[in-house]
């Protein structure tokens, strides 16, 4: 590397030995100040949903229909099957693609066709969420002359594609290459290696990515509100409108009756509850993964 | 080597090329296999053909939807104010101003806040605390914009209005940008939900950026007698610099699409306001509102070019900050 010029101002008089101490230790405490300003609005956050939401966490939450207006009781068991309907839509059409692209990526592509997906992969990654919903409405909504569980399984498959295809990727990458040089020294063929060895070899860690993009389809609501739609009733039915707890929680959070708000908190908690526990999992299962090959 | 033999055959395969019965003739193929590498490479990059083409399609499928109000309303749709549904007339000056405020404001609050916790986290931080508070960052991530929205409305919106409010009118009210009522809702309170939100995206990339930096910079500037944050400030921000510029892109681009939270709490009204105490409105918003109850075509179109504007900033947004985040990277050279 080559020598900084800035090193050089080090070495001019500066203001003083102790001068340049006080303002290290000034910004090393400003520094660590952020950190616990960007932590004080998570955990405001998970405390006050937590105690809004826990009350009305009971097993009616996760069986029954929502109640009318005025009557108390009832739950958001439509909205909970809803979304994990919708996820599975979503993973059923997602993760072909997404794989298939990462494996493309990290395996076949070459050149600068390879460059240009990569590229394009992370783009799609940053296309705003309600684009994707508008998208799929008037491609999907619009043909079918109907909201559908599978527009929004849509519109989520390409909210997840992007994260699903990088991790992919990447995960491929960390194989190592004596692996594949064993299965072709063996007379396995390239493609049976790719799928057998490789792939196989990172399966775990894809995993990890498929949970965290999960988990982040999970929350979407913005793609569904005009694909999905909603449903006040149990529907399994892929070609009619479908609940999902997050659009549900829109829904009640937005109203004025205490009743809904206070099943939009308990909903909230549900939310946050699975989307944590699918990030600490991931979490956990990576680091554990990457335990013996790095440090 | 019986393992190898007994390996099934996928059905990768049933797409292209290998005509049926083709198990014995693949297992007998020479190392190279050529047509079930061909069939293997042409699926994949399929796959990866795809990629390609979702953007493009969202391009030219939202072009289409929004043909009606591109010809009507031309380049006047992005300067017109008026946004009369009744009258049919459609301008989207507010929701372009709304955003791009309520966006600004979120860059303004986060990236100082962003980029110091970065440098905590790859620099400053004990090493113990460093996975832990990394991951808590992530959770920040992690939790759904619709519950932002939900505890925006509860808790910081009434926080806004009762007490920070009314401080920054009292001391800062006579300057237009601060002056008006305290209302809570409005697009200081959209700045402050988006602030929260992006600071992971900014924090994460920041860190990834600075870890890149050779750990030689950093030696070398303590062998010269850096203090800490010398070190920091001369021997790794300047290397880094392009590299967080691209971080703080992709948290703008984060913001100025985020949808749920901002509609919740930013008062939803279609007026350009100088003061950041008024209500506003956001592209997102407006497209979230209104999008399922348009009753007419143009009305629809004029969405949907709401829409293609925000695809086509993302787009842009997007290309620049990879662009300069993956030169920061390169030039670092995997030496880190």
């Amino acid at each position: 590397m080559s020598a900084t010029p800035a090193a050089h101002r080090l070495l001019e008089p500066g203001p003083g030995d102790r001068a340049r101490h006080l303002r290290s230790r000034f910004f090393t405490v400003l520094c660590t100040l952020s950190a616990v300003v960007v932590l004080a609005p998570l955990f405001s956050i998970v405390l006050y949903v937590i105690k809004r939401g826990l009350a009305g966490v009971s097993i009616a939450f996760f069986t029954r229909l929502p109640a009318p207006v005025g009557e108390t009781g009832g739950g958001m068991g439509n909205a909970v099957v809803g979304t994990l309907v919708l996820i599975a839509i979503a993973c059923a059409i997602g993760l072909p693609i997404g794989v298939g692209a990462g494996v493309y990526l990290a395996e076949v592509g070459r050149g600068r066709l390879r460059t240009v997906i990569r590229f394009t992969a992370d783009v799609l990654g940053g296309v705003p969420s309600i684009t994707v919903g508008v998208f799929v409405y008037s491609l999907v909504v619009v043909a079918m002359h109907r909201f559908s569980a599978l527009a929004g399984g849509i519109a989520l498959a390409l909210v997840m594609i992007p994260t699903v295809t990088r991790t992919t990727e990447e995960l491929l990458r960390l194989v190592p290459p004596q692996l594949r040089e064993a299965a072709l020294g063996l007379g396995v063929p390239a493609w049976r290696s790719s799928i057998f060895i490789v792939l196989r070899t990172a399966l775990p860690g894809i995993a990890t990515g498929v949970m965290l993009a999960v988990a982040r389809i999970a929350g979407e609501t913005a793609p569904l509100i005009f694909t999905a739609f909603n449903n006040r009733y149990w529907s399994f039915a892929v070609d009619k409108p479908m609940a999902s707890l997050p659009v549900q929680i829109l829904t009640y959070a937005t109203s004025p009756y205490k009743d809904w708000q206070d099943q939009a908190w308990t909903g909230a908690l549900v939310l946050i509850v699975v989307v944590f526990f699918l990030n600490l999992t991931a979490r956990i299962a990576a680091s554990r993964a990457m335990g013996g090959s790095r440090r | 080597m019986s393992q190898v033999e007994e390996l099934p055959v996928p059905e990768v395969t049933s797409d292209r090329a290998t005509p049926a019965g083709s198990r014995d003739a693949m297992r007998a193929a020479p190392i190279g296999s050529p047509t079930g590498d061909r069939a293997f490479r042409g699926v994949m990059t399929l796959f990866g053909l795809t990629i390609l083409a979702v953007p493009a399609m969202m391009v030219a499928q939202l072009v289409r939807t929004s043909q009606l109000s591109l010809a009507k309303f031309g380049l006047s749709f992005l300067t017109s104010s008026t946004w009369d549904p009744v009258h049919q007339q459609f301008g989207a000056w507010p929701f372009i101003y709304g955003t791009v405020l309520s966006s600004l404001l979120a860059l303004v609050i986060a990236v100082p806040v962003s980029i110091g916790l970065a440098i905590f986290l790859s620099d400053l931080a004990p090493s113990r605390l460093r996975k832990p508070l990394g991951f808590l960052v992530e959770l920040l991530a992690a939790i759904p914009s619709v519950v932002y929205g939900f505890w925006g409305i509860f808790v910081l919106v009434p926080a806004l209005r009762e007490s920070v409010e009314p401080l920054i009118i009292k001391y800062l009210g006579s300057i237009p940008f601060f002056e008006g009522p305290p209302l809570g809702f409005g697009m200081l309170a959209a700045g402050v939900i988006l602030a929260i939100m992006i600071v992971p995206t900014i924090t994460s990339i920041t860190r990834e950026v600075l870890k890149a930096v050779p750990d030689t910079h950093r030696e070398a500037a303590i062998g010269l007698g850096a203090t800490p944050w010398d070190t920091i400030r001369y021997a790794v921000l300047p290397a880094a610099r392009s590299g967080i510029v691209g971080a703080i892109i992709l948290g703008l681009n984060r913001a100025l699409g985020e949808t749920m939270a901002v509609t919740m709490v930013i008062g939803n009204r279609p007026k350009a306001a100088a003061s950041i105490l008024a209500p506003g409105y956001s592209m997102a918003s407006v497209i979230a509102n209104e999008f399922a109850e348009a009753d007419s075509d143009l009305y629809l179109s004029a969405l949907a070019e709401m829409a293609l504007l925000l695809l086509c900033v993302a787009l842009v947004m997007n290309l620049m900050a990879r662009w300069l985040v993956a030169m920061t990277k390169n030039r670092m050279g995997g030496t880190a």
